[in-house]
């Protein structure tokens, strides 16, 4: 079994025109930077983006929305230290939004992949984030009903990988990124070290292959947080 | 009110640090603790000697420490605030779902949250004014939910003298009866059976000038303690 894709740009190559799509990272940790430039250089449009945030700066997520890639984002927090890129569509009507509180959307991703198909939580119930949903009480509190959160594909980052897809990530940039490669149809991942099977110890697997289907090896890849504070901005085409 | 202790003066009250310090003390040495973001962080500065309590972050650590030097953050190892952080001997790691299981299902011992509104029922208004711009809620609608105290940490009345301790929030809710515990620059007060029952008051306050910044009645149900702090 192997998994691996040549490059990027092969790695997200069947993602079209109206696909579903989950980002892993949480801000800048864990954002697949280099697999969400490739799209960009591929530009399909009428995208649902699921992320925890709504883009930042001018790279990343935020480059995807300012090249009019994305319809629609489901995340729970989209404002960041420069989220020009989101509110501008946003309060022009140009691009929705289901805002979804963070647990929430955690557990929806996890219920997506674990074939749950609703679950009940105490989050929001009471507010106007919970209107419209089921309510039952369980043990004389009431609970909102949610409902799980798939994919056609995930594009994550990982820092190990082997050609079965088992992986490892770094410190915090772990975040939705085990749990959107469970939730998506196809889950496509970039590593900054690709080994064989049986490079890495079953014990510390984090995400095991099952879960994975493409995998895309990019030494020293590039940190969102540390781009942005650099200035810099995608203009197309440098990862070929 | 006794004419032997001091007269209160018109802008009397904690600062944000006597506050942070002031809910610091009721953690106990062990206790896993959410601080939300912002303000309700600088309590992590004062905890007492010899206490050292256990701080989860949502976006998946426990155990983390001060920010590192300017120069050495990492930004794979951030707060949820998006503040770099290091970590302290013990730290852990976990993906989201985990992290907010331990938020609901009951596992952290204290939670902290600024708030815009709290009511006399323990609702909690935190998150938006109104409804114009773009919403955004991140974990604070999770966090008020599962961990044995969730308490709050705030200025008594806004920058314009309106009331934050209400009978009914007209912002937004965050959530419904959630909050045991407030801290506010004037008192420290518990939530028991949809009434605010007074703990401590800052000595040079009267109930009555208390009770006027208090948008809903103030229930005694014990000694009212002297809210005194360090000079910080």
């Amino acid at each position: 079994m192997d998994k691996r894709s040549a490059n990027a740009a092969e790695a997200i190559s069947a993602i079209e025109d109206g696909a579903v799509v989950m980002i892993g990272g949480f801000g800048g940790s864990g954002a697949p930077i280099e697999l969400i430039h490739a799209l960009i250089d591929k530009r399909p449009r009428n995208l649902t983006v699921i992320n925890n945030n709504a883009g930042n700066g001018r790279i990343g997520i935020a480059a995807m929305i300012d090249a009019g890639m994305v319809a629609k984002m489901i995340c729970s927090f989209p404002k960041s230290s420069d989220p020009r890129a989101f509110t501008e569509k946003y309060l022009a009507g140009e691009i929705a939004l289901e805002l979804v509180p963070q647990g929430t959307l955690a557990e929806r991703i996890r219920a997506g992949g674990a074939g749950i198909p609703a679950f009940y939580t105490p989050t929001a119930y009471g507010t106007e984030l919970a209107e419209g949903k089921p309510i039952a009480e369980f043990d004389g509190r009431p609970y909102v009903q949610e409902r799980w959160l798939k994919a056609d594909f995930a594009i994550i980052k990982a820092d190990s990988g082997d050609t079965h897809g088992n992986l490892t990530y770094n410190k915090a940039a772990r975040n939705f990124n085990p749990l959107m490669c469970m939730a998506a149809a196809r889950t496509i991942v970039q590593v900054s070290r690709l080994v064989e099977a049986g490079g890495i110890d079953p014990e510390h697997v984090v995400t095991p292959g099952i879960f994975v289907d493409r995998l895309v090896q990019v030494p020293n890849p590039q940190q969102e947080e540390a781009m942005i504070r650099a200035g810099m901005q995608y203009e197309g085409g440098i990862y070929p | 009110m006794s004419s032997a202790l001091p007269t209160m003066t018109e802008d009397a009250k904690l600062s944000s640090a006597q506050m942070a310090w002031r809910a610091a003390q009721d953690i106990r040495d062990g206790a896993y603790v959410n601080l939300g973001i912002g303000f309700p962080e600088m309590v992590a500065r004062y905890q007492p000697p010899g206490r050292q309590a256990i701080f989860h972050t949502e976006n998946g650590i426990l155990d983390f420490g001060d920010a590192p030097e300017p120069g050495k953050e990492d930004w794979d190892l951030i707060n949820a605030g998006k503040k770099a952080v290091t970590l302290k001997p013990g730290a852990a790691f976990f993906h989201h779902a985990d992290s907010f299981a331990m938020v609901r299902g009951g596992h952290l011992d204290v939670a902290i949250l600024g708030a815009l509104q709290v009511s006399e029922h323990g609702d909690l208004a935190n998150w938006r004014v109104g409804s114009k711009g773009v919403p955004a809620v991140g974990g604070a609608m999770d966090l008020v939910h599962g961990a044995k105290q969730v308490c709050v940490i705030t200025e008594h009345v806004t920058k314009t003298g309106e009331p934050k301790l209400v009978e009914k929030c007209t912002f937004p809710l965050t959530g419904v009866a959630c909050i045991t515990r407030i801290y506010t620059s004037f008192a420290v007060i518990d939530i028991t059976a949809g009434r605010f029952v007074l703990r401590e008051k800052l000595p040079g306050m009267s109930m009555e000038q208390l009770q006027a910044q208090t948008g809903a009645k103030l229930h005694i149900e014990e000694p009212v303690g002297d809210l005194v702090t360090p000079a910080l």
